[in-house]
């Protein structure tokens, strides 16, 4: 199993989510995050103070899928978030050893 | 002697105004709150709000007394008792003369004043002020400061007859301040930046960003703040009247010729038009137009209006050329903007709007009337700054003013009040009752 991890631009989630879902991905977690990559930051005036915002807010997706599928959803995630702009977020993906689904006990592919 | 009998319009137009300052404090809480960090919000609202109930009850045990009291026959302060208000309670006003309005309701109007005027200084010292202290030095302030100095600007004397006893130094002097520009606002201003240079820089000021963490709630403030200053100036002639209607459209269009000034300035300069240099500009326009309100022609409003927005805007750069941390701008925007409008009345000051108005220099009264108003701008300015500077380091020399460093970090929310502004997560905070 293959645990995916997309950084998204925020606006992009929906698509990237639809896409998954049509893609026959039933499950996923989102969480707010912030960083930076090549893009930096922007810059903020106040009162004529400039401030530089180093991180930028984004968006995390992880989707834990068989490693027979990991590739085409990987594939998915990057065409659904794309805008071609700077800042356009990465996508991995990390090997997972174990998996259960808490309310049955059931392990692995099943518990996916 | 003719008999003074109440008047109910007036009567009812200073009580409605009474309310609307009384609502530019807590404008002010939102108006400064919105501009600091999440962690410190409540701490800097706080200093507003408290501000209300110190000077409230000092000036009804003598505060009153001693900066609009007659006894004493002083230019310098009014009187000094500790008798309240009680005895008063079915006089008219005497202010250079008989109002046909109770002397309560004239007591009440003025408490609005003194109680806004300290809790304009409290954002030159955000984030870092130990709140003990901070209603000390209110008390202290009010005490040495505010109410001698609205004794120079605003008592006009008891007028008996053809004797008047007890006029204030700067009234005496003839001069022009309507609502407050010495008094009020480069007051304020000038002891905001003593307690910036006392207090000290915020920890990482200029090396960390210090962002205004709700710019709508700075809106907000600024809304109220407008919203009452309609009474702050209209309500200064004490009267429903002419001169009230005066002040209430010169306070309008100034307020939105500074909001277009400030945003000019910015569009040039950073390119952007922001939101805060809006509500920013609005204050300002507000702040300028204090003083000349009911002496200038609308047009002349206009204009003021439009410099002061656009200086203001250039003078919040002052703090960084000279290396004090007046955090939220109380020079830039209530000492430069006070000293604005008070020095406009000397150009634009006209007789023909305000039969007790003088003629400034655009209108052939030469600079005489300047003068005047460089007088009490100075004065107040030396004076305030000064006195102030005196009280920021006594306190901080006993008690101490100052946060701790580990507590200005934390944030003074906390660490002062016990308290945070926003519970953004509903997880985060798994806490028991004990």
């Amino acid at each position: 199993m293959k645990l995916i991890t997309a950084i998204l631009k925020p606006f992009k989630l929906d698509e990237v989510k639809d896409a998954l879902q049509v893609a026959g991905v039933t499950g996923m977690t989102v969480s707010e995050a912030s960083g930076f990559g090549r893009q930096r930051g922007h810059t903020e005036v106040y009162r004529g103070a400039e401030y530089t915002v180093d991180l930028v807010p984004k968006v995390r997706l992880e989707v834990i899928v068989d490693d027979q599928d990991a590739a085409a959803i990987v594939d998915v995630i990057v065409k659904a978030a794309s805008t071609g702009a700077i800042g356009d977020g990465k996508v991995w993906t990390t090997p997972v050893d174990s998996i259960i689904r808490v309310r049955t006990g059931e392990r692995g592919s099943e518990a996916i | 002697m003719e008999e003074i009998v109440l008047n109910s319009g007036d009567t009812s137009w200073i009580l409605a105004s009474t309310a609307l300052v009384l609502l530019m404090t807590p404008g002010l809480a939102f108006f400064y709150g919105g501009m600091v960090r999440a962690k410190s919000v409540l701490n800097m609202m706080m200093m507003s709000m408290v501000t209300i109930g110190v000077v409230s009850v000092i000036w009804v045990i003598y505060g009153f007394e001693l900066a609009f009291g007659y006894k004493a026959n002083s230019p310098w302060y009014g009187n000094i008792s500790f008798s309240g208000l009680g005895g008063m309670v079915n006089d008219f006003t005497n202010n250079g003369g008989l109002y046909p309005i109770p002397v309560l309701v004239f007591a009440a109007f003025q408490l609005m004043f003194a109680i806004l005027t300290p809790a304009l200084i409290s954002g030159a010292i955000a984030d870092r002020t130990k709140f003990i202290s901070w209603g000390i030095f209110v008390a202290i302030w009010s005490t040495l400061v505010y109410f001698p100095v609205a004794h120079w600007v605003f008592a006009f004397g008891n007028k008996v007859g053809d004797t008047v006893t007890g006029t204030g130094y700067l009234a005496g002097k003839g001069v022009q301040d309507f609502a407050g520009g010495t008094a009020v606002h480069i007051n304020a201003g000038a002891a905001g930046l003593a307690l910036a240079i006392v207090l000290g820089k915020r920890v990482g000021w200029r090396k960390e960003a210090m962002r205004p963490h709700s710019l709508p709630l700075v809106m907000l403030g600024a809304g109220l703040l407008w919203f009452g200053w309609f009474g702050f100036n209209a309500g200064s002639a004490l009267a429903a009247n002419g001169t009230a209607a005066l002040a209430l459209i010169n306070t309008q269009v100034a307020a939105a010729g500074a909001l277009l000034g400030w945003l000019i300035v910015e569009k040039i300069r950073n390119g952007h038009a922001t939101s805060l240099g809006a509500a920013s500009g609005a204050v300002t326009g507000l702040v300028a137009i204090t003083p000349a309100c009911a002496f200038v022609a609308p047009w002349a409003a206009v204009v003021i209006g439009v410099l002061a927005g656009g200086i203001c805007a250039l003078a919040v750069s002052i703090k960084y050329a000279l290396n004090f941390d007046d955090s939220l701008d109380v020079v830039a925007v209530h000492l430069v903007g006070g000293i604005v409008g008070s020095l406009a009345i000397g150009l634009f000051g006209s007789s023909a709007v305000n039969s007790v108005g003088l003629d400034g220099l655009f209108y052939g009264g030469g600079t005489a009337l300047l003068g005047k108003q460089a007088l009490g701008v100075g004065l107040v300015l030396a004076y305030s700054f000064i006195a102030t500077l005196i009280i920021g380091f006594a306190i901080e020399k006993t008690i101490g003013f100052r946060v701790k460093k580990d507590a200005e970090v934390e944030g003074i929310d906390y660490t002062e009040h016990a308290e945070s502004a926003y519970e953004l997560t509903s997880s985060s905070r798994g806490g028991s009752l004990l």
